[in-house]
């Protein structure tokens, strides 16, 4: 028995890797895909690469040598291999508007959309998932009422409004949370960036001050960020519910001497984590392309309101190389999903 | 059949809907022993309703009432939901038509058919474990080991039917309501099936609820035989005294049977009487 079990384990586990060996030349191709599109739109728009950089009032010679640096008088299909190339050295070249390359700037405003979205997302996961099992279960009835009700307010309230009633609540009034912001001034650039998630440098450095600073300022925009998930998250949950439960093996559970709960629980939970995974993932992602409102009114140095003031600025260097990271975002959580269907569903894992 | 294991009088179950009432169960009344009980009849004459009815499963809005129902000299009627739980699994339990979807898909089977030692007998995790492959093996799967790690998809119908059959019977049943157990198999495989139950059921001195459609199959396999149309019994018998019943119901069910023996060009359609609902 006990061998059997670990042979089943090792085939279970080659069952996962194989097919994600598979699924990583896909990868490859969509990420080949993501760069060209990013590239062409690019070179579709309007703007003049050249000015750009050398500005609209250098000489004609100085405008010919810079077109001839940047590598425009060559094939598109060159051009398009010589851009994937500093791509993949993580070369995303100057932004117009900072003055710096685009991949510092990505570096510091993505780990404070992250640390954003990931605290949203863990609480409209751990609140939104409950809630929709419980609305499911107990279809028609008073929490289900409850449930909807409270999804659909999250559905039809303005982000901005939710965010402006929330600073002037629980900031304004009752002092709960810190402003807007990711820190109090005299705590700013006290501890050394390593990951630019400064809930995880202050804790590294044991700087509690700093640690508890940065989370109050944090959780308002997130729990609001997070209400929007939970609303969505909680109205899928609550659906994929209801279709389980209907199903036969849940009478089989009953039949066995299981407790309602106990079958919802043990039996039909298990079986909507597949759609569930993909449902969080996809929040979770459109979390961390940056959520502009949000970002806007608890003035949050995210890559939301980085990519705009690049849009607005015709900064294209700054705005391609923001849509790559999206889309590398959008690639990893999907591979990641991929790899947890598996490990949820037996029925995935046949190569 | 000195002292009945389960005694009904009066079941009935009806939803309330919008147009009114539905009677899905009418004033059923039988006493079953340690026997095999079949029940036929046609879609919707209320057989799974009363299998499940005995088993404290009708959903809401569901009403069930009877003037009694004791199960082994208890009462049935104002169980609590633990009470239930103590009984469903250990002293009924129920064999569902198709493996494909009584089964749950991300569930080891051996965890599965485990799961019913855990809840009633407290077993430990390896002992429940010896229980399910012994149980396995009695239900004459070859391989109890490798099967015991495998999950529903991987079988064949008939190999999820003993699987249930194995759930099923693990914790020791008295009374087993096997819901239309071979409808969803191959032909081939039927037969197989209801060998397996039938010794089972035969040396455990288990009472035997046995739905089906299937004439032929409840006539040869059972004890008695309950006809049922429009939610009520119409007429109990001997299951070999079936061929001279003298309800006409059960007449033109008969009628209605092709026969290998005597081939016919048309088979009789059932020509029905609301009178029998009165």
């Amino acid at each position: 028995m006990e061998r059997g079990a670990w042979r089943g384990w090792g085939q279970g586990l080659a069952a996962v890797i194989r097919p994600l060996i598979a699924l990583a030349g896909s990868l490859l191709i969509t990420f080949i895909g993501l760069t060209a599109v990013t590239f062409f739109i690019g070179r579709l728009t309007k703007i003049d690469p050249v000015l750009a950089v050398v500005g609209d009032k250098a000489s004609r010679e100085v405008y010919n040598n810079a077109y001839i640096a940047l590598g425009l008088d060559r094939p598109v299909i060159v051009q398009y291999f010589l851009y994937l190339k500093r791509v993949v050295t993580g070369d995303l070249g100057v932004s117009v508007l900072t003055s710096q390359p685009v991949i510092s700037d990505l570096l510091r405003v993505f780990p404070a959309t992250f640390e954003l979205a990931t605290i949203a997302i863990i609480i409209g996961v751990l609140v939104g998932v409950p809630a929709g099992v419980l609305a499911g279960a107990r279809k028609g009835r008073l929490a289900d009422h409850i449930v909807r009700v409270t999804g659909l307010f999250g559905y039809s309230v303005p982000v901005f409004w939710l965010g402006l009633v929330g600073l002037f609540v629980f900031y304004g009034k009752l002092g709960w949370v810190s402003g807007t912001g990711r820190l109090d001034v005299f705590y700013e650039d006290i501890v050394t960036v390593r990951t630019g998630i400064i809930l995880i440098d202050s804790a590294i450095e044991g700087e509690w001050d700093i640690f508890f600073n940065a989370f109050s300022h944090l959780i308002l925009p997130a729990a609001i960020l997070g209400y929007y998930s939970l609303a969505y998250i909680a109205r899928m949950t609550r659906s994929f519910m209801i279709d389980q439960l209907a199903q036969e093996y849940v009478t089989t559970a009953r039949v066995k001497g299981r407790s309602f709960w106990g079958a919802v629980w043990l039996h039909a939970f298990p079986n909507i984590m597949v759609p569930l995974i993909t449902v969080i993932g996809l929040s979770y992602a459109s979390l961390l392309e940056g959520a502009l409102l949000t970002e806007t009114v608890f003035a949050w140095p995210g890559l939301g309101l980085y990519i705009t003031r690049a849009l607005f600025n015709s900064d294209m260097n700054a705005v391609m190389g923001g849509t790559i990271l999206i889309g590398t975002v959008f690639i990893s959580i999907n591979l990641f999903s991929d790899f947890l269907y598996r490990i949820f569903d037996p029925r995935l894992r046949t190569a | 059949m000195s002292d009945p294991l389960l005694s009904v009088r009066n079941l009935s179950v009806s939803y309330p809907g919008r147009t009114g009432i539905t009677h899905a169960l009418k004033e059923a009344s039988f006493d079953l022993g340690r026997e095999r009980l079949g029940i036929v009849g046609e879609s919707g004459s209320g057989k799974s309703t009363m299998g499940r009815a005995i088993l404290g499963l009708i959903p809401r809005p569901g009403i069930v009432s009877a003037e009694r129902m004791d199960f082994m000299g208890s009462s049935l009627i104002g169980n609590s939901d633990r009470d239930w739980q103590r009984l469903r699994g250990r002293r009924i339990s129920m064999i569902m038509q198709d493996p494909k979807y009584s089964l749950n898909p991300v569930k080891r089977i051996g965890d599965q058919i485990a799961e019913t030692c855990r809840l009633h007998l407290g077993s430990s995790r390896k002992d429940a474990e010896k229980r399910a492959l012994s149980m396995l093996e009695a239900v004459q799967i070859r391989n109890p080991d490798t099967v015991f790690t495998l999950y529903p998809h991987q079988l064949s119908g008939g190999m999820g039917q003993r699987v249930m059959i194995a759930m099923m019977l693990v914790a020791e049943p008295d009374l087993l309501i096997a819901d239309e157990p071979t409808s969803a198999l191959d032909v081939t495989v039927q037969n197989e099936v209801l060998r397996i139950l039938d010794r089972l059921v035969r040396e455990r001195g288990m009472g035997l609820l046995f739905i089906s459609h299937n004439l032929t199959v409840v006539s040869s396999f059972c004890d008695r035989v309950l006809i049922m149309y429009g939610g009520r019994i119409l007429e109990q018998c001997a299951a070999r005294d079936l061929a001279d019943a003298k309800h006409p119901y059960t007449r033109a069910l008969i009628a209605a049977a092709p026969s290998l023996d005597h081939p016919k060009s048309e088979l009789a359609t059932l020509v029905r009487d609301p009178e029998w609902l009165k």
